[in-house]
């Protein structure tokens, strides 16, 4: 057994894993809040104003990292689910558990915010634009996988029901935002697409990217800490967690 | 026995069950009929109007009828027991499913199908568009009951489940939809409807392949 496996099968049972969560979440935790400092510095201090948008434009340097996020915390939670289920392991099926709450939550930042933009820029709240659109359709998965794991009553149905529901749609992902993106030119219905946005100043482009790292680190704290309330609610049962909790 | 036959044994069992309990089959009929029907009332009679947001209105109440149907594709057989037989039965159990799935689309797809032209009509749409409109429902009503077999199956005996089935598949309806209205809207504006329905007939052929495993491997779970 190669050192990586062992790592990785020694790490993959809830008593061990809680302890590393518990250490690692307070880093990404701080790291999370340096890297929004430093991008909000960029972002709302250092960063020119546009020169059509204005001011206004600064949203961006939320909603582009939020929407990131929310497409690749379905990723990495279809990837969990696969993982949960190919090798039966529970805390692969926990960390799918933990992660689709912030998984929404950035989907719904993402459109809000996209809202606020979309006001003053285009002079409308909504337009059925292919990337909105999916984004809302995404939204609606990660709560459709919610709402399929809390309507089961038994940890173990829900954890792999939620993994198949999670890798039918990951699948469908990409057939959906293909439908919608060509659904989206027939019907030529948003006179203004976010395509054809101006070429961006390196400054722009690294607040964003600080943002995202931030989003990034915050992710992985959230998910940790929420992953550590699963296992201690569903291990409650076993000595170490009595032991842990004493 | 072969593939074939126990997919059709699987199919005529549902067929024979169906055809004694005629009720439920008809009151899905019924709600797509009632439903297309509501829409005039609710937008006024104006037939240029009417003409454009005929498939889309169509299409919507087929998605709306299809996922009604769906909770009883595997909760009496749940029930009673016939679910596990399948399992342990020496055919493959995709195979059985295949045929559940085909059985529900007979009963719940392809009445729609037959049915449409006739509300069509209701909405003033000439006769070669009613045909692009039943070929898109042809190739579309088979790949709404295969995907929302799994949903059925992950939300086997669960309390709500019709509610949730409702919110796990019809976001994963929507590219059926886009496709299937758009063919329409497509031949209607002039343009070729081609595109639409070789991508509706790419997806049946991808969802036949993969969704009665996908539904197997739910319905294991949703038993053990």
């Amino acid at each position: 057994m190669s050192k990586f496996t062992e790592v990785f099968y020694h790490y993959a049972s809830p008593s061990t894993f809680y302890p590393l969560a518990g250490k690692a979440q307070p880093w990404f935790a701080a790291l999370a809040v340096l890297l929004a400092l430093a991008g909000m510095w960029v972002g709302l201090i250092v960063a020119p104003t546009d020169a059509q948008q204005g001011e206004g434009y600064r949203i961006i340097f939320v909603h582009v990292p939020a929407s990131w996020m929310s497409m690749f915390i379905y990723c990495v939670m279809a990837f969990w689910s696969a993982i949960g289920l190919s090798f039966n392991t529970r805390l692969a099926a926990m960390m799918a558990q933990a992660l689709a709450p912030t998984g929404a939550m950035f989907a719904f930042l993402s459109l809000l915010t996209g809202a606020w933009w979309g006001k003053p820029m285009w002079g409308a709240w909504w337009v059925w634009d292919a990337r909105l659109t999916s984004e809302l359709i995404l939204l609606f998965l990660y709560l459709g996988f919610m709402a399929l794991q809390a309507a089961i009553d038994d940890p173990r149905r829900a954890d792999k029901a939620g993994a198949i529901l999670a890798l039918v749609g990951v699948v469908n992902v990409p057939i959906i935002y293909f439908s919608v993106k060509w659904w989206n030119t027939l019907h030529q219905g948003a006179s203004v697409s976010i395509n054809k946005s101006p070429s961006m100043a390196h400054t722009m482009l690294l607040g964003m990217l600080l943002m995202a790292l931030s989003f990034w680190a915050y992710s992985i704290a959230m998910s940790l800490w929420r992953v550590r309330s699963i296992v201690l609610e569903r291990e409650s049962q076993t000595e170490w967690v009595q032991d842990a909790v004493a | 026995m072969s593939p074939v036959s126990a997919i059709w044994v699987a199919m005529r069992r549902d067929l024979v069950i169906a055809a004694r309990r005629r009720s439920e089959i008809l009151t899905v009929l019924f709600f797509f009929v009632v439903v297309v029907s509501l829409f005039p009332l609710g937008i006024g009679p104006e037939a240029a109007l009417l003409r454009r947001i005929a498939p889309g209105v169509l299409w919507v109440a087929a998605l709306l009828a299809t996922m009604l149907g769906l909770p009883r594709m595997f909760t009496a057989d749940h029930a009673d027991g016939t679910l596990e037989q399948m399992i342990l039965s020496p055919q493959p159990f995709a195979f059985l499913i295949t045929g559940k799935i085909l059985a529900h689309w007979l009963l719940c797809g392809a009445p729609l199908v037959l049915l449409a032209p006739l509300l069509g009509l209701q909405f003033d749409l000439d006769g070669p568009t009613l045909g692009v409109l039943v070929l898109a429902l042809l190739l579309g009503t088979p790949l709404l009951s295969l995907i929302g077999a799994i949903g059925a199956a992950l939300t086997l005996g669960l309390r709500g489940g019709g509610v949730l089935l409702a919110l796990l598949v019809l976001p994963l309806f929507i590219p059926t939809l886009i496709f299937g209205a758009g063919a329409v809207e497509a031949y209607a504006a002039g343009l070729d409807a081609g595109g639409h329905l070789s991508l509706l007939g790419a997806m049946l052929v991808m969802a036949l392949f993969f969704a009665p495993w996908v539904t197997t491997a739910a319905l294991r779970i949703s038993i053990e």
